[in-house]
């Protein structure tokens, strides 16, 4: 087991004005490892995770990442031009909207190759491989390489908007709901994806949702939120068959057993 | 009685603000500088930021050659070189060699240029990442931090839709290994005079209000695939007048049949092959033109 | 290999009234390689609680869990998900099916969570398949459609996929017939001979007289 947390998060802290955001965040994350952070509408989930991820700066708290080849960073305090190259490499961010994170105007060719042509990919055959390679990957048909994401289905467009964000191997994944809005086949076979992508390529991720069910088939740990604390942590299994404090309990047998 | 001009229209308040711009400009070569462009006596869209680097840089010993599309001769060239002929009084020239500052629409004279010369361009978008990224914000950012992933986006495109790159004016260089431009509207066969050249170069924008510059012997490399190489192009016959084949070609209908024939659209070079003696396929030899 | 001592649980069930049910006080068990240790009790005594706190499915309120060296009580989650990993198997009364997954993909799994190659990790999946009689046609099909009997059977086959040194087996042969029972003592049997720890939960008194070396009372562990 490795010695350095991949992420250590300590006291972030988020207020819009007087409402809290999230409070006093804390946790490691090591290599490998997927973290789900679960709560229902308004308990700083997604804030939490805007502030991780670098899209929103929090008011307190650090958000130390051990970088490949400067060690362990505080990413709050990096210079922008180095944060925005993170999230294009070693990070990757999947939104729960594909829209958000895809380019809606060029061919899904293009969308995955972007990330390779930003770091300074120059060939285009090889680029042009790699995109036909993920998409394979997420199960895309090779022939919809040139096709605009505006012709795809939802469920089409979050994957390819996973391949756009692995197509560099980033190291550490950030999801915001994202089999939100999906029908639930098409959930499904999304979640089978992650699940073996994030096998396969020894991810460590940081998945945020409301549904119980997704942290069980993708999290080893899970955070619970509630109005901006985290007020149960703990290995998943026994967070959702052995909840303490009183709201995961109440938040555990809401859930339908279908 | 005439009204009097100050020395090449613009008031010296505006030439030292604009002489500022072109310093900054050739000391970050390829960087948009944004200046205070002015209200011109011709509309934004007709050359007013080109007219404007060319004011702030004359002195009343330059010779001066306008042309719009290789030619001295159209419309907009001759009103151009009036227009400074009033104001600035400075002697003008067709030839290229005799020239100390040429101002150009769209093209880049074929003889090489001199370190004694100034070479202005006309630019209608400076920005090049414009067309896929709208945004100001968002482009001088990416100018910023060197985020250039999207130039490439652009040719890739153009790749997978037409199995080339189908840019063919306005290809985009890099700038001495950094900045990104758009070399305005000329053909990418110009392209490679772009960098090595020994005059400077300097580019004005008047409607978007920004100048830039590639000093003399700077590196101008137009963005391409390690596997689809920038091509400049070139054509398969020659200049129909003075039988060069190494020079941009115009295409011109010369019947109501719909016959053709290609000619040097930089009329100085195609005129100074001729006095030379080099007759091309039309036959016609050189005839001093009548004084 | 396994030690169990001084454990305490209780539930503290908050949305009913703040009721609390106290299950277990003082429980302790110890368990060497090749063992079998039985749980017995009365229904609702704890049995499968003390194993399921055992393999960290849940908290244990005082008191040490020890398995294969590493205490499990207050353990960090990756410490857990890395014992269940490589040392520590646990066969439930209920398979969790995740939908889309075909049974060979299922039973070859915890192989290849070990670093198995695939072809080795099918070959051992295939092989355990066709000993409790799963037919070759269901191999490529997901467990959801089964019936109770065959998914317990891929639930087992997948409890003994990866060679365990400690291994939690909650009701093993319930639903099955007498053959895929008598394959799964036969299993049991060869963990212990490779010298694996078991704690097993077995309602049938002639399957417990078969593999247990010993029995543990839960019930003499109540409040």
């Amino acid at each position: 087991m490795s010695e350095v947390p991949l992420l250590q998060v300590s006291g972030l802290s988020k207020s819009y004005g007087g409402r809290i955001g999230c409070a006093g965040v804390s946790f490691d994350l090591w290599p490998g490892e997927v973290l789900g952070v679960v709560g229902e509408s308004g308990s700083g989930k997604t804030t939490l995770l805007n502030c991780l991820a670098g899209l929103l700066a929090p008011d307190a708290g650090r958000v130390v990442y051990d970088t490949r080849a400067g060690g362990p960073r505080d990413t709050l305090a990096m210079a922008e031009p180095e944060r925005r190259m993170l999230m294009r490499t070693d990070w990757a961010l999947v939104h729960q909207n594909p829209r958000d994170g895809l380019r809606m105007g060029v061919s899904a060719g293009a969308n995955v190759g972007e990330r390779l042509m930003a770091v300074g990919a120059r060939h285009y055959g090889r680029i042009r491989g790699a995109a036909l390679d993920w998409l394979e990957r997420v199960e895309i048909a090779a022939d919809r390489i040139d096709d605009r994401p505006s012709a795809f289905s939802s469920g089409m467009q979050q994957r390819l908007q996973i391949a756009r964000n692995l197509v560099t191997g980033p190291r550490l994944v950030f999801m915001d709901e994202p089999t939100g809005g999906l029908d639930v086949s098409v959930q499904a076979r999304l979640l089978d994806l992650i699940r073996g992508l994030v096998r396969e390529l020894g991810l460590s991720a940081v998945i945020v949702t409301h549904d119980l069910a997704v942290v069980r088939l993708l999290a080893g740990r899970l955070l619970v939120m509630k109005e901006g604390y985290v007020i149960e942590a703990g290995l998943t299994d026994q967070v959702l068959d052995d909840p303490q404090h009183p709201y995961t309990q109440l938040l555990v047998s809401s859930v339908l057993q279908v | 009685m005439t009204v009097a001009y100050n020395f090449a229209y613009l008031d010296e308040q505006t030439k030292r603000m604009i002489r500022r711009a072109l310093l900054k400009a050739v000391a970050v070569p390829g960087y948009q500088v944004p200046f205070a462009s002015r209200e011109m006596p011709m509309p934004f869209g007709w050359g007013t930021g080109g007219v404007q680097v060319t004011a702030a840089c004359l002195v009343p010993a330059d010779r001066l050659k306008v042309i719009d599309q290789g030619a001295d001769d159209t419309t907009n060239a001759v009103s151009i070189r009036r227009f400074f002929e009033k104001t600035a009084g400075v002697a003008t020239t067709e030839e290229t060699q005799q020239a100390t500052i040429i101002q150009t629409r769209h093209r880049i004279p074929e003889q090489p240029l001199t370190g004694d010369q100034i070479l202005v361009y006309q630019v209608p978008i400076p920005e090049p990442l414009r067309f896929l990224e709208p945004r100001e914000t968002e482009t001088r950012k990416m100018h910023a931090l060197e985020e250039y992933g999207l130039m490439h986006v652009k040719l890739y495109e153009d790749i997978a839709r037409h199995g080339h790159i189908a840019t063919t004016y306005a290809y985009p260089v890099k700038v001495e290994g950094r900045y990104v431009m758009d070399p305005s509207p000329i053909p990418k066969f110009d392209n490679p005079k772009l960098g090595g050249c020994a005059a400077l170069q300097l580019f004005g924008a008047g409607r978007e209000q920004r100048i830039y510059a590639i000093p003399p012997y700077t590196k101008a490399v137009s963005l391409d695939f390690e596997d689809h190489p920038f091509d400049p192009g070139t054509w398969d016959d020659d200049c129909a007048l003075c039988g060069a084949s190494d020079s941009y070609l115009d295409e011109v209908i010369i019947d109501d049949a719909g016959g053709r024939m290609y000619v040097c659209s930089d009329t100085a070079h195609c005129r100074g092959r001729r006095r030379a003696g080099h007759v091309g396929a039309s036959g016609a030899p050189y005839e001093e033109e009548g004084a | 290999m396994i030690e169990v001592e001084g454990v305490a649980k209780s539930f503290t069930l908050h949305n009913q009234g703040g009721a609390v049910i106290a299950v277990l006080e003082g429980a302790g068990l110890r368990v060497a390689p090749g063992e079998c240790v039985a749980l017995t009790g009365a229904s609702g005594c704890g049995k499968s609680t003390l194993m399921r706190m055992i393999y960290g499915n849940y908290l244990a309120e005082r008191g040490s869990i020890l398995v294969a060296g590493v205490e499990v009580a207050g353990a960090e989650p990756r410490v857990i998900l890395a014992l269940r990993r490589e040392r520590l198997g646990y066969v439930s009364q209920f398979l969790r099916v995740v939908p889309r997954v075909p049974a060979l993909e299922v039973v070859a799994e915890p192989c290849l969570a070990v670093g198995m190659g695939r072809d080795a990790a099918e070959t051992r999946a295939r092989a355990l398949l066709t000993r409790l009689r799963i037919p070759e046609t269901l191999w490529g099909l997901s467990p959801l459609t089964f019936s109770g009997g065959e998914q317990q059977r891929v639930n087992i086959a997948r409890g003994f996929a990866h060679e365990y040194p400690a291994m939690l087996l909650d009701e093993p042969t319930a639903s099955l017939d007498e053959a895929n029972r008598d394959t799964v003592l036969e299993l049991i049997g060869e963990a212990k001979g490779r010298g694996a720890a078991i704690v097993g939960i077995f309602h049938d008194r002639a399957v417990r007289a078969r593999v247990a070396d010993r029995e543990v009372d839960v019930s003499c562990f109540a409040p």
